[in-house]
């Protein structure tokens, strides 16, 4: 990653991944860590429970780079992941919860 | 999975059971019969129930490492599950080199730790690790159980979870408390076995046997994945039927006999040159079961250059990871295989084979010395010549370990158990005690260094105390030689660091240890004394002193094509 701040990271081509998994306490380990120990930096994180608590479904947001399609496909063999879904940048989850991220 | 396994079952009457003994029927039910491991504060519930248990031999370890190698080498000799066990905090981090070089060569394992009780975790208590975050990164999933009921779930899912497509370990903490915790069992979960491997592209097939019968000169490259797969047989007829010339990755040896005519034997780092030209010269590359590990390709960009690629493997996320493939199947190799083999016409391609002939006729594997058993490479004959392809052969890691894969006959898949993606000193002997436990019908002969037998050497007691029918073949130089080699060719001969100056007397420290030990330096005729030593049952440390300045040839320099090797 070139980029170094924030606003140029911004500039660069972004994906959100749209991804469901079983709700246990360490799935956010395993999910966050396939990216961390790749040092492929997740620009956002969102997660909450979906029904009845069984599963939880996590959004990231990601810059786009040569490693994503290899990323996607790691995410996929997890064993509690369920689906992985690959939006644009401009997908409205991140932007609704934009203004909670304003700097003071 | 042996098909003794009893399927899921009601009981007549619930039984209360503890976790721990819920654990041990559900390996009983598995059909594990063997066990390797070391018992501790946090996992003893399991060890009192396991005490128990008329079908299960627990193998006592002397260093968790130790036991995690031994399950792996029953693994990779099986082909099945295999299970190691740890008690919490130093008991669970000294196994994990030995999970790690599992998820790295595709080891179905499954490790089981204690953990302290659940509502000491968190709180720095004796002997706690988080366990279950330092493994996920080296296993293929993990468990930390939160009830006893949980495990009747998890254990078989564990199993599945490292038999299924690519094969992988799978670690499962058990606090002390859900060993303890005590429930009624109502019915018994069927063991876990292999999921049927996904359904894949029948057109892409026909695009591949399309792009094998237009190739002019294709070569077949397999990998570990060929021998997780039970694809050998299917591999070899491919080859035969389409005349390909067929190279091997260091954890395919064996897939096809060395000596099959269309062999070209290992490529890579330390292939021969004559396989390395050929690559460099194919026009189509199968790789089956291969990850295009950069041992195999050196430099990526210069690997097979002129080449369309085939690529077939049961992990997606292994197609188009280093090179992008033409044709990319994701599917279990052996299924896949047998759908191309009637698609694919059967051909001389003669210009292709001479060819080939003569890269093998001007540029073959150089071994100088292969008659005389005070070199290293007559060693490693005068073994092979002792003995049969019955014989299971096990290395450490270094000069010794390209030594062998270069020299040593091997012509049947599961013969070879070498640690490959990890590349871990230490691995030789105690994966080689669980081959022999595996199949105690074997000789099981494990090639090690001076450097690597050090790093596990206190498991020479294990197969002392278990009389495990096991060879050690000691080549001693004195030195870390690998290192020493690096040092010698690309560090301006500054061999910093991997000369011993203090050599233990080995023959000393095996018969210490309780096993006997023949020093092939001390005979005047070692040919006869090593084929004695190896015919003798029972374990046996066999030392012989080799010159430090041998050099595995050939050899690509780290980061550079494979057509520039020197050497050799």
């Amino acid at each position: 990653m070139n980029a170094n701040n924030w606003s140029e990271r911004k500039a660069l081509a972004g994906a959100v991944l749209e991804i469901d998994v079983r709700n246990h306490a360490g799935v956010m380990s395993h999910v966050v860590g396939l990216f961390s120990r790749r040092a492929y930096n997740l620009e956002g994180i969102l997660v909450m429970p979906v029904g009845a608590g069984e599963q939880s479904r996590v959004w990231l947001k990601v810059i786009e780079d040569a490693r994503l399609t290899q990323m996607i496909k790691q995410v996929e063999k997890l064993e509690d992941v369920l689906a992985v879904r690959r939006h644009g940048a401009d997908h409205a989850v991140f932007e609704r919860i934009e203004e909670f991220f304003r700097a003071a | 999975m042996s098909p003794s396994q009893p399927p899921a079952s009601s009981t007549p009457q619930p039984e209360t059971l503890s976790g721990a003994q819920i654990v041990v029927r559900l390996l009983e039910r598995q059909g594990i019969t063997t066990v390797a491991g070391i018992p501790g504060g946090a996992i003893l519930p399991f060890y009192d129930a396991l005490s128990e248990s008329r079908s299960i031999h627990h193998v006592l370890a002397r260093h968790e490492q130790g036991a995690g190698f031994m399950a792996q080498g029953m693994a990779r000799a099986t082909g099945r599950p295999a299970v190691c066990l740890a008690s919490s905090g130093p008991g669970a981090t000294n196994l994990l080199t030995a999970i790690a070089d599992a998820k790295l060569d595709s080891i179905p394992l499954v490790a089981i730790t204690g953990q302290v009780p659940q509502a000491m975790i968190g709180t720095d208590a004796f002997q706690e690790v988080d366990t279950y975050g330092l493994t996920i990164p080296i296993t293929k999933h993990n468990f930390l159980v939160s009830s006893a009921e949980e495990l009747l779930r998890v254990i078989p899912r564990a199993f599945t979870i490292a038999a299924s497509g690519r094969p992988g370990p799978v670690l499962v903490d058990i606090p002390k408390d859900v060993q303890n915790q005590r429930i009624e069992v109502h019915e018994w979960p069927t063991p876990g076995a292999a999921e049927a491997p996904p359904a894949f592209d029948s057109a892409a097939i026909d695009a591949a046997a399309a792009m094998i019968r237009a190739a002019e000169r294709p070569i077949l490259y397999l990998g570990g994945g060929v021998v997780h797969s039970g694809a050998a047989r299917q591999a070899v007829d491919l080859a035969e039927k389409a005349a390909l010339p067929t190279v091997m990755t260091l954890m395919a040896l064996g897939a096809m006999p060395v000596d099959h005519p269309l062999s070209l034997g290992m490529l890579g780092m330390h292939g021969a040159r004559c396989t390395n030209f050929a690559l460099d010269e194919c026009d189509l590359l199968i790789a089956v079961g291969a990850r295009f590990d950069d041992r195999a390709t050196g430099k990526v960009a210069a690997f097979c250059p002129g080449a369309r690629i085939i690529h077939i493997d049961i992990d997606p996320s292994e197609l188009d990871k280093i090179k992008t493939a033409h044709v990319g199947i994701a599917g279990d190799v052996s299924a896949v295989l047998q759908a191309l083999l009637p698609r694919v016409h059967a051909m001389p391609r003669t210009a292709w084979l001479a060819r080939v002939a003569r890269l093998k006729a001007d540029h073959p594997l150089q071994t100088p010395g292969i008659d005389d058993v005070r070199s290293h490479y007559g060693l490693i004959a005068a073994t092979a010549a002792a003995l049969d392809d019955e014989a299971t052969v096990a290395t450490d890691v270094g000069q010794h370990q390209m030594w062998v894969a270069q020299a040593y006959p091997l012509r049947r898949p599961r013969q070879w158990l070498t640690s490959g993606g990890l590349g871990t000193m230490g691995f030789g002997v105690p994966a080689a005690i669980g081959a022999a436990l595996a199949e105690p019908q074997r000789t099981v002969v494990c090639f090690t260094g001076d450097g690597s037998i050090l790093m596990n050497i206190q498991e020479l007691v294990t197969a002392a105390e278990e009389g495990v029918n096991l060879k050690i073949v000691l080549m001693n130089n004195a030195s870390l030689g690998l290192v020493y080699q690096q040092q010698s060719m690309f560090y301006g001969k500054r061999t910093f660091a991997s000369k011993f100056q203090a050599v233990p007397d080995f023959i000393r420290l095996a018969e210490a240890c309780g096993i006997r030990a023949v020093d092939l330096d001390a005979t005047q005729a070692p040919g006869a004394a090593l084929t004695a030593a190896l015919r003798t049952p029972g374990p046996c440390l066999i030392h012989a002193s080799i010159d430090r300045d041998q050099k595995v040839y050939p050899m690509v320099p780290p980061g550079a094509a494979n057509k520039e090797m020197i050497g050799g």
